[in-house]
């Protein structure tokens, strides 16, 4: 069994992070230029990591699979990100940002790491306006924030619909700087295909050179996987199309333990699924929910006739619109978090109220805002994302409503990290969205932008100075030492069995099979019978895919079909660890919503007594069955309650 | 709808490329322009061929790695939109579609319709950020930013970094993507501090790397897909004149500043 030592700091809750910092082993300058350090991902994580190290003096290598380091899928958030300033004055702090965070996370994280994400959220801020970052200001100059799900304060910073843009441009600024002087060597196109362990320790990774096809071998004293989320194991996922589980997903078989892999979010309002031949699905933002109304038809008649196209949503009087949040839940209104309004939209449609061609869709109405506040506020707030929205739907937001749809969006789950935010592989670490660490069974909107960046610039470079203090003496070690070629040949050979397979099937079709499986089984209702079922399955998939798979081109060109079929070889191996993830979690909490655990109105219930604790799942090899370990979350500094939005 | 396709097909960076004439029938009118290419490479690979390489990541008009000429135009024929958010319904049964990478001296081509645009990340490194170091920063709200400049500032900084601009310019002249980087910054008071600097080292390289002169010609805002304004070639060229008569000068190579 794998030995799970969160290694949290003793004292006061609100002193943790500060004593931490105090005492912890640090470099001195002169050593740092020996030490190096390998950080895998561009993104808000990896890119503001790369770039604080840099600064700092360690030698940095960092990896992305894009072109440019400015393309990580970071880029894509859309509505902003929090930070306890209290600007607005209305009663916002640091432990209200912390508390938010652990209710909306349905109290499955650690106390600790949470307040220490709170806590240095508002540096985060001032550090990116220093960079250059053009936030939303008010006429007086100073910043504009705007509400999100699961808080009663206004605590959210935006650039327009495209903040992920913005803070990403300045962590690549930043990045871009250490690259010039020196501090930080990039490799784009570069794909990371393993992690090499010597003596136990992380010490390099082994990577494809996506141009030459080239197999790789880079070693360094420490390894940062900023990999991002793996929500494209659903295949349709709100997640660029490169998302991938590789990187954690090797570092698991080589023995780091994967924490709350079942914590998946779907993400109430993205544009309805249309059609089979579909790619990806596209997010229409949860700021969107600050000044739009959710409703379905009161009648399901009236449901009827707009799905067959016999009335027009405009044509469906006041009195006749069920706008359900705010009836379910009227403290919260359409601001409730995300879990909850997706199931309450499942309900709807599956209860036989749900719009649009296919029946699984909900309205998004803005009317009452344009009236109220004029259209061209509403498209100052959101023009970009009505104009994506009417490319997609070919329809006009500013005059009929949307339509909306859950959709995989985030992945809470990921590799199980300490407070140093290392694996149970000792010098390998992981920030970002690739950890499990911060949002509990469900992340709060906005709060990913946050995590990813006070893990890059605030908490991971002091964090790792402590791991790497006692690394000095540890001589430039090579790449070409038996355990890299070893590792380098087991990856290689992976990729060449892949192509060898010559099957009949494309790569994409058992990806779309995968997708449905976990989408019907281990979506957003789940229950025994069927993660019984799910379990077979993705197996069987599996092993046709290895038998049938067809994938073209050569190995040592620019070949996606390759690219592709490796990411969905390790999809089809997760896949399994969720659907057997959820099923061990006998309850419902957050994101994990299973059927025979809700109470009479259909809210989450969680079983606190038994199941207070983070799945922390250990390999055991290719034909076992994996084990799961178990670290137990205690609450010393808030009190666990039930949920209520209401 | 039933369309035929021609598509540059080239091996590698140093073999010469074609064009080939696919067919692809039933394509659904809500699908997008990517998809359809989706539909086609599926075809090709069931046949045992090599489907058609391409760069595309979010699909949704925002990290810029799509970039493909379709009929003679950058992001194809809608205006202020990207190739992924492109959709067929723009498109007629029956249609002839061209389909072309990047074509522009500093973005070779790699593959098929991918190009190598490392030259923009080039030019970024050489100055496209404010030197602060992480840490230490006073509150953010310490320096209020006239609402005007902060929006102008955004304009600039929507910048998706594709390449469109220079592959629409008959001189493949990099400015509007400079001047984008450069008015971001130039626009509030924390980049003013390096302004004279940025414009003088990011001009530089991208003089080195080979991009064109420009000559006024627009073809770049008229193609951008994120509207970026040569308003900000305007501004740039007023930042390097000033630059020129009252910073110090910069040394190229110097390990940035
Ligand atoms: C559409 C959308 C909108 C969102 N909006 C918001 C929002 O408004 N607010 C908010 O807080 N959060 C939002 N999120 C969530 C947030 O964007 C992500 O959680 C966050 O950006 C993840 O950042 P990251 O740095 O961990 O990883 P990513 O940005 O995903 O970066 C991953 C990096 O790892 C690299 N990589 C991955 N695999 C490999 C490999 N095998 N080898 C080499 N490199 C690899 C990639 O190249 C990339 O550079 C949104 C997410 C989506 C999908
Ligand atoms: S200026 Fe426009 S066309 Fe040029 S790279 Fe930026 S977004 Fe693309
Ligand atoms: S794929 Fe990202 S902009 Fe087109």
């Amino acid at each position: 069994m794998a030995e799970l030592n969160s290694k949290i700091p003793k004292g006061e809750l609100a002193q943790k992070w500060t004593e931490y910092k105090s005492h912890t082993n640090l470099v001195n300058p002169s050593n740092k230029r020996r030490l190096e350090i390998i950080v895998v991902g561009t993104g808000l994580a990896g890119a503001s990591a790369a770039a604080s190290l840099g600064e700092l003096g360690f030698k940095v290598k960092n990896f992305c699979y894009q072109d440019s380091p400015r393309r990580a899928h970071s880029i894509a958030a859309q509505g902003g990100i929090n930070a306890a300033k209290n600007y607005q004055n209305d009663g916002d702090s640091v432990y209200r940002l912390f508390y938010d965070t652990i209710k909306g996370g349905d109290y499955r994280s650690r106390e600790a790491n949470v307040y220490r994400l709170a806590e240095v959220s508002n540096a985060i801020i001032d550090q990116c306006v220093a960079q250059g970052v053009p936030f939303a200001r008010e006429y007086g100059g100073l910043l504009d924030n705007r509400s999100f799900g699961g808080a009663q304060v206004s605590r959210t910073f935006y650039a327009r619909g495209q903040t992920g843009q913005q803070l990403l441009l300045g962590a690549y600024s930043a990045l871009s700087r250490q690259v010039k002087k020196g501090n930080v060597e990039l490799f784009t196109r570069h794909e990371m295909l393993d992690v090499v362990l010597v003596d136990g320790r992380a010490r390099g990774i082994i990577v494809r050179d996506l141009v030459t096809g080239a197999i790789e071998r880079h070693a360094a004293h420490a390894v940062v996987l900023a990999t991002g989320g793996y929500g494209n194991v659903f295949f349709l996922s709100t997640n660029a199309m490169g998302s991938n589980a590789t990187a954690i997903w090797k570092a698991y078989k080589r023995g780091a333990v994967f924490g709350n892999p079942s914590f998946t979010q779907i993400h109430p309002t993205c544009i309805p699924v249309h059609g089979d031949f579909q790619s990806k699905l596209t997010l229409m933002s949860e700021s969107l929910r600050n000044d739009g109304r959710i409703w379905v038809p009161k009648n399901k008649e009236d449901a009827e006739k707009i799905r067959h196209g016999q009335l027009k949503p405009i044509q469906i009087a006041e009195e006749d619109r069920d706008y359900y949040l705010e009836r379910r839940y009227p403290a919260f209104g359409n601001l409730v978090p995300r879990d909850v309004a997706s199931r309450a939209a499942k309900e709807r449609c599956d209860a036989g109220y749900g719009v649009g061609e296919t029946g699984l869709a909900v309205y998004l109405d803005f009317s009452e805002s344009i009236n109220r506040l004029g259209k061209n506020v509403i498209e100052e707030r959101y023009g970009n994302l009505f104009q994506m929205y009417e490319k997609i739907v070919d329809e006009n937001p500013y005059k009929t409503p949307m339509m909306i749809y859950p959709a995989v969006h985030y992945t809470m789950g990921g590799l199980w990290v300490d407070y140093e935010l290392m694996t149970t592989i000792p010098g390998l670490f992981v920030i970002g969205e690739a950890n499990f660490s911060d949002h509990g069974a469900n992340r709060l909107g906005a709060s990913a932008l946050m995590q990813g960046l006070a893990d890059g610039y605030f908490v991971l470079p002091y964090t790792i100075q402590n791991y790497l203090s006692d690394q000095i003496r540890i001589p430039n070690f090579s790449p070409d030492l038996p355990e890299f070629r070893k590792t380098e040949t087991e990856a290689t050979e992976r990729l060449k069995k892949l192509m060898n397979v010559k099957g009949t099937k494309t790569v994409d079709s058992f990806h779309k099979r995968l997708g449905m499986i976990l989408w019907e089984y281990v979506g957003m209702g789940r229950n025994a019978e069927g993660l019984k079922k799910a379990i077979p399955k993705i197996a069987a998939l599996r092993e046709e895919f290895w038998k049938d798979v067809k994938v073209t081109g050569d190995f040592n060109e620019i070949n996606p079909e390759l690219e592709k079929a490796g990411r969905v070889a390790d999809f089809l191996e997760l896949g399994e660890l969720i659907a057997r993830d959820a099923l061990s979690r006998n309850e419902s909490c957050g994101g994990h919503f299973r059927e025979e655990y809700q109470t009479p109105e259909g809210e989450a219930l969680r079983d606190d007594q038994n199941l207070m604790f983070v799945s922390a799942w250990e390999f055991t090899g290719e034909n076992s069955e994996p084990v799961m370990n178990k670290e137990p979350l205690n609450y010393e500094f808030v009190e666990v309650k039930q949920r209520n939005y209401k | 709808m039933d369309l035929t396709l021609k598509i540059w097909r080239q091996k590698n960076a140093s073999s010469k490329g074609k064009f080939v004439t696919y067919k692809v029938n039933d394509i659904s009118p809500n699908s997008s322009f990517l998809e359809m290419m989706d539909i086609l490479n599926e075809s090709l690979v069931v046949k045992g061929e090599d489907p058609v390489a391409f760069d595309h990541d979010c699909r949704e008009g925002i990290c810029g790695a799509c970039s493909l000429y379709i009929n003679g135009r950058p992001h194809g024929p809608d205006a202020a939109i990207t190739t992924c958010q492109l959709h067929m319904r723009r498109f007629k049964d029956g249609d002839t579609i061209v389909i072309e990478p990047w074509r522009a001296r500093p973005f070779p081509v790699l593959r098929d319709l991918i190009v190598d645009r490392t030259s923009f990340d080039k030019i970024i490194q050489a100055g496209g950020y404010i030197s602060v170091n992480t840490g230490g920063i006073p509150d953010a709200n310490a320096i209020p930013i006239p609402k005007i400049n902060a929006d102008l500032s955004m304009d600039a900084a929507s910048c998706i970094g594709c390449g469109a601009c220079v592959a629409a310019c008959k001189n493949a002249s990099a400015m509007l993507f400079v001047s984008a980087k450069v008015s971001q910054f130039a626009l509030l008071p924390q980049g003013k501090v390096e302004a004279a600097e940025r414009v003088q080292a990011m001009v530089a390289e991208m003089d080195r790397l080979g991009f064109g002169n420009c000559t006024n010609t627009g073809a770049c805002e008229a193609e951008c897909p994120k509207e970026i304004s040569i308003t900000n070639i305007a501004r740039m060229n007023r930042e390097f004149l000033c630059s020129k008569i009252g910073a110090p000068k910069v040394k190229i190579g110097a390990g940035g500043f």
